[in-house]
């Protein structure tokens, strides 16, 4: 048991996981990721490689991945934003891989040490085209270990990118961790095609909607592709082959949507008040929901560890007897807020605490919310 | 008895004929290509062909090894992270002039430092084919394209003088002319340690060809072959009369180690501390 910060734990989670490759771009607030693992990939045999942008940096990852690495890069908004095209053909050529993505005030450099919770909708809409994708959230120095080892997990299983989407809060925070002996959390790897070589289809999935993947290097020669492509992997055109294949890719999240979407409830069950929080507002929004409960409001907090899939029932049945719904988050818009009213129905108390200046925000400030 | 199939056998059966217009020298630069491969008995399995976007980036769908078609520009950064976590791999990536030193340009001379052990095989047909036969960074000053119907304003870049100052290992030059010539180029830069670069310049009579009223593939293909001379010639020009040449041949031949040889050191290093 010792302290550590956030970005040592991803690190840390990571290689507990099993990655042996990391490309990246330094940029706060992520840099220590990068730093913790340019110490330690080297002494385990694995490798640590600075590129020369964070474009470069996911298409090295996705490189890697393919010749049977777990690889992931850690990155922060603009650095993200350069990822967006080759995270898309992640998605296209079913690459498992992690990007972490420490949130920090934007829009552009914009308060670069700041932290700032704004980019959720980025990670789920950020490339172009039909997509979909996996993102989980921490908010605690505990939870990015467990959550990376777990970010693995589901990218290694549906063959998927996934995003950490950690904020410069719980990144840069220190808090005692004591990481799991070996065996103690489950490790998946990826699906291995056990079909002669000669009959091996990159693409052609299993009825868990998932394709096994074999390496570069292995007896199985295979081809991937940014095209729209059949299940050779090579260029395919026809509009029922392309539409069969954007229905999987969606489909083989969507049947797993229950083992994905994870929360956590802090006394939602009888909450007249529910709080949905992720990430480092998740802290103040438990100390505001005790706070309200010493003075006799029932509140209660629903925290989103998986933000995508979005935790659609999860919502709906713990709001099912809050009389108002408070979502607390560090952007102007309240991109969280929406996808909950979206949920629950415009006839619904919704309400938004938000702060967008780079400052987090404080019990009070969700207290005040509860209360009124 | 091993038969040599001229390459033949790394051909993927029913693709012929290619999607390359005639008069274009992809043809015949994959032929020179998959004989190298031949000749230096690649395995399927071992070998990834990684290419990008464009008519050149076409050639894996063509090619019976591991195939990897990527994003416009990125062949090389994807190229980096295969080899870089596999070092028995054979890694060859084909570009044009888009992919490697326009929209791709910092990671060809970011490889080019990094020294990684791939072979980049680029088709330099001075124009963005795939698109309609718009300016590229190579497309030399004064010439027309689709986009630069008044004539270029902008300078050419060097593909070769850029990957030699940036640390390639292996460079050279060679045009579909010279067929021969340049399957020995290319054999040697698979051959050789470290990042290695074989610029083909070579004929767009689509595009490029028409809007510069290079006349038929034939005449086109001869205008090439007269812009270039073998390095031992062009060596012995004046600079002024260098101005109106490019030298073809091996330019450059170091033996800098290359990237996975100094990361093993750094995991030495590591390992002891």
């Amino acid at each position: 048991m010792r302290l550590v910060q956030g970005n040592e734990a991803i690190a840390r989670g990571a290689l507990y996981a099993g990655a042996r490759f990391y490309a990246g771009y330094p940029i706060t607030p992520s840099s220590e990721v990068a730093e913790e693992c340019s110490v330690v990939l080297p002494r385990m045999g694995g490798m640590y490689i600075q590129m020369e942008d964070e474009i470069a940096s996911i298409a090295a990852v996705v490189g890697a991945s393919l010749a049977g690495a777990k690889a992931f890069t850690a990155t922060s908004g603009p650095g993200f934003s350069l990822m967006q095209e080759n995270l898309g053909f992640a998605v296209m050529a079913e690459v498992p891989c992690v990007v972490v993505d420490v949130q920090r005030s934007g829009p552009s450099t914009g308060l670069a040490t700041k932290p700032s919770q704004a980019d959720v909708m980025q990670v789920r809409w950020g490339r172009h085209g039909d997509q979909a994708i996996i993102a989980l959230c921490p908010a605690s120095v505990r939870e990015c270990f467990e959550l990376t080892v777990q970010a693995f997990n589901f990218s290694e299983t549906y063959r998927t990118p996934v995003v950490l989407v950690a904020d410069e809060v719980v990144a840069h925070m220190r808090e005692s961790l004591r990481v799991p002996e070996e065996g103690e959390l489950a490790i998946i790897d990826r699906k291995k095609p056990s079909v002669p070589p000669s009959e091996y289809k990159p693409f052609e999935a299993d009825e868990d909607g998932v394709a096994p993947l074999a390496a570069y290097g292995s007896p199985r020669v295979f081809h991937v592709s940014s095209s729209m492509h059949g299940p050779e992997g090579f260029s395919n055109n026809d509009p029922a082959n392309a539409a069969r294949k954007i229905d999987r890719i969606h489909r083989k999240l969507d049947m797993h949507r229950d083992e994905i979407v994870m929360t956590r409830s802090f006394d939602a069950d009888d909450a007249d008040v529910l709080v949905v929080a992720y990430g480092i507002t998740v802290r103040a929004s438990r100390a505001a929901a005790r706070e309200a409960r010493s003075k006799g409001v029932n509140a209660g907090v629903l925290q989103l560890q998986t933000l995508w899939p979005f935790a659609d029932n999860e919502i709906r049945r713990a709001a099912a007897g809050a009389r108002r719904v408070i979502v607390p988050e560090m952007n102007y818009a309240g991109q969280v807020a929406g996808e909950v009213q979206r949920v629950l129905g415009p006839e619904r108390d919704i309400r938004g605490v938000n702060s967008y200046n780079g400052q987090i925000l404080w019990p009070r400030d969700i207290l005040e919310t509860i209360m009124a | 008895m091993t038969v040599f199939t001229q390459g033949l056998r790394y051909l993927k059966e029913g693709v012929t004929p290619h999607m390359w217009c005639p008069g274009c020298g992809n043809g015949i630069v994959l032929s020179a290509l998959l004989r190298a491969f031949e000749e230096l008995a690649y395995s399927n399995e071992e070998t990834v062909v990684v290419t990008g976007i464009g008519c050149w980036g076409k050639a894996d769908d063509y090619v019976v090894t591991n195939g990897f078609h990527g994003t416009h520009g990125r062949a090389l950064a994807f190229a980096t992270g295969m080899k870089a976590f596999n070092p028995r791999l054979n890694v060859v990536v084909l570009m044009g002039d888009g992919d490697a030193v326009t929209i791709g340009g910092n990671h060809f001379i970011h490889a080019a430092r990094r020294n990684i052990d791939v072979t980049a095989i680029v088709v330099n047909n001075f124009n963005f084919g795939m698109t309609g036969g718009q300016v590229s960074a190579t497309t030399p000053l004064g010439m027309a394209t689709s986009t630069t119907p008044y004539t270029n304003p902008e300078r050419d870049f060097d593909i070769c003088a850029l990957a030699d100052v940036a640390g390639a290992n292996y460079v050279a030059r060679a045009t579909p002319w010279h067929g021969f010539e340049l399957e020995a180029n290319i054999r040697e830069a698979l051959r050789k340690k470290g990042f290695s670069v074989v610029e083909v310049m070579s004929p767009c009579p689509t595009h490029y060809g028409k809007y510069n009223r290079m006349g038929t593939p034939v005449e086109m293909l001869r205008k090439i072959r007269e812009m270039v001379l073998p390095h031992e010639e062009y060596a012995r020009l004046g600079p002024a009369q260098k101005k109106s040449y490019f030298p073809t041949g091996k330019l450059v031949d170091r033996d800098e180690p290359d990237f996975n040889t100094r990361y093993d050191e750094v995991r030495s290093r590591a390992m002891k501390d």
